[in-house]
């Protein structure tokens, strides 16, 4: 890990792994909770903590750098959400035929699959999750859609993700949920945020 | 309330924005200078987290049914304030005193031609409609409303966000916004000190996070040559044109966490400027973060902006 400065007020944590992230992140809301670090955001990325609001982000650097993330103590990773998913995506062929297998295989996969949230970001409540293994990877639309209607699950690089609004995208469309993401009269507004596990089950 | 006569062309509800949930993928928002917000919140008693209206370029007329104070800051704008009609005040008497416009406009409406009223309370009699004209330099005025615009707030903000689209939508004519009951009397100014719109913008720049991504020549561009901001500017970002910043590493950046002020560069090398409503991560790499990014709140398209380093 190697910390960054950023502008006048915000660090980033420049990490080896995913692993790494969800460990730092997990360590930095620990410490903030425990008044040990001053910072108005914590944002988790594919491979960074962002500290952002951060009043002395040098002193902030020097203490960071001698902490060491505990393992298994992230709070965030006890919850865990089912998301009744119905697998009607007009991409399942598509996938199917990346991952060379057919469609019944591929559902299979996607029901047994523990996803965890690597990060949000692209929309209020849009969860990046994590748990397919490299080697399924899938690229995007080359020509992404004008509109993918809320709720939809879809896939992209080794992400899966669900669409909590409306929106234009270029992922590949593998079924669909009624769960309800992003709430701003929920506490927390977001369904899925950074560490919660999530299983895309069939209702 | 605030009756909306003229919405005109973006008008929107803004305060101190909502930060805390950019893990969770909700922008910051809020005013897109927010200093500028509060001082219209002082100057008419309000707190300085009351939420009032950002208004932009072409100004906005608004009616007022009951009497309350306003305070305008931001660009040089045109104000006029006109009163409501006296009932029968012409059938009985002729007016002693002579009519302030000679020429009133349609309606026959005494109207009080006040300019330059930016930057001090107003005191506006219940019906009054309050017209402000476009800016003649600048882009943006904040307006304060004695009691604060009262919108039901979203995740500890009325703000509105045009990219996530939180909040309430842009004003249209016709809405009708509730106000709070005022708290405070407004301040005894008389002016304020509106620093004028700069012709030029030398902003400070700090390199990083990913400034290794370029080579010497993107990083001697950026410090030493002046980009023009494009008119597809707007709440998330100001887009620069100039010379392109050319890249040193090829590879795709996996998205990351953005700061305000922070300085994109997409792969056609014009550079990005996040300001109030940006997303929380992003796939491009950030040669550098401008600590003050409040000027670009009054810039118009084809405004020069410079950078240069922290120490200066």
């Amino acid at each position: 890990m190697r910390i960054r400065p950023v502008g006048a007020h915000a660090l980033l944590l420049d990490c080896d792994d995913p692993d790494q992230v969800q460990a730092w992140r997990a360590e930095l809301w620990r410490r903030r909770d425990a008044g040990e670090l001053s910072a108005v955001e914590i944002v988790p990325a594919a491979a960074t903590v962002l500290l952002d609001g951060v009043p002395d982000p040098q002193a902030a650097a020097a203490r960071i750098v001698g902490w060491t993330p505990r393992s298994g103590t992230d709070p965030a990773a006890t919850a865990e959400v089912e998301v009744p998913t119905v697998y009607d995506g007009d991409d399942l062929p598509a996938v199917a035929g990346h991952w060379g297998v057919d469609v019944p295989a591929v559902v299979d996969r996607l029901r047994r699959t523990e996803f965890r949230v690597a990060f949000c970001g692209f929309a209020p409540g849009f969860a990046y999750l994590t748990g397919l293994p490299a080697e399924l990877a899938v690229p995007r639309l080359a020509t992404p859609r004008t509109r993918v209607p809320a709720g939809s699950v879809a896939l992209a690089g080794p992400y899966a993700g669900i669409y909590p609004s409306a929106s234009p995208g270029g992922w590949l469309l593998v079924g669909r949920t009624d769960l309800v993401l992003f709430d701003v009269h929920a506490d927390p507004p977001a369904r899925l945020a950074p560490g919660t596990r999530v299983r895309l089950v069939t209702p | 309330m605030i009756e909306v006569v003229r919405a005109g062309a973006l008008t929107t509800v803004q305060d101190q924005g909502r930060p805390g949930y950019a893990h969770l993928g909700v922008p910051r928002s809020g005013a897109l200078d927010p200093a500028a917000l509060r001082l219209a919140n002082r100057l008419v008693g309000n707190p300085e987290t009351a939420a009032g209206l950002e208004i932009t370029l072409t100004g906005c007329d608004l009616r007022f049914p009951r009497s309350v104070t306003v305070a305008l800051t931001g660009a040089e704008v045109d104000v006029r304030i006109e009163r409501p009609p006296v009932a029968h005040a012409n059938t009985i008497d002729p007016p002693i005193d002579p009519p302030i416009d000679p020429a009133p406009p349609s309606g026959g409406r005494p109207v009080e031609h006040r300019p330059g009223d930016v930057g001090r309370p107003l005191s506006l009699p219940a019906g009054a409609v309050l017209r402000i004209g476009p800016a003649s330099a600048g882009l943006r005025n904040w307006l304060a409303v004695s009691g604060g615009i009262a919108v039901e707030p979203v995740l500890g903000s009325r703000a509105t966000d045009t990219l996530a689209g939180l909040g309430p939508p842009p004003l249209r004519d016709g809405d009708r916004l509730p106000l709070g009951v005022p708290v405070g009397h407004p301040a005894p100014v008389d002016l304020t000190v509106t620093p004028p719109v700069p012709a030029e913008l030398r902003l400070a720049l700090r390199l990083g996070p990913r400034h290794d991504w370029f080579g010497d020549t993107a990083l001697d561009l950026m410090l030493h040559t002046p980009y023009a901001i494009s008119p597809l500017s707007n709440r998330v970002g100001a887009r620069l044109v100039g010379a392109a910043l050319p890249r040193a590493v090829a590879s795709e950046l996996p998205s990351e966490g953005l700061v305000l002020g922070a300085v994109q560069v997409p792969p056609d090398g014009q550079p990005l400027i996040f300001l109030a409503d940006h997303p929380t991560t992003g796939g491009y790499p950030v040669i550098g973060v401008v600590d003050d990014v409040t000027p670009l709140a009054q810039a118009r398209p084809g405004t020069t902006v410079t950078f240069h380093g922290p120490q200066r």
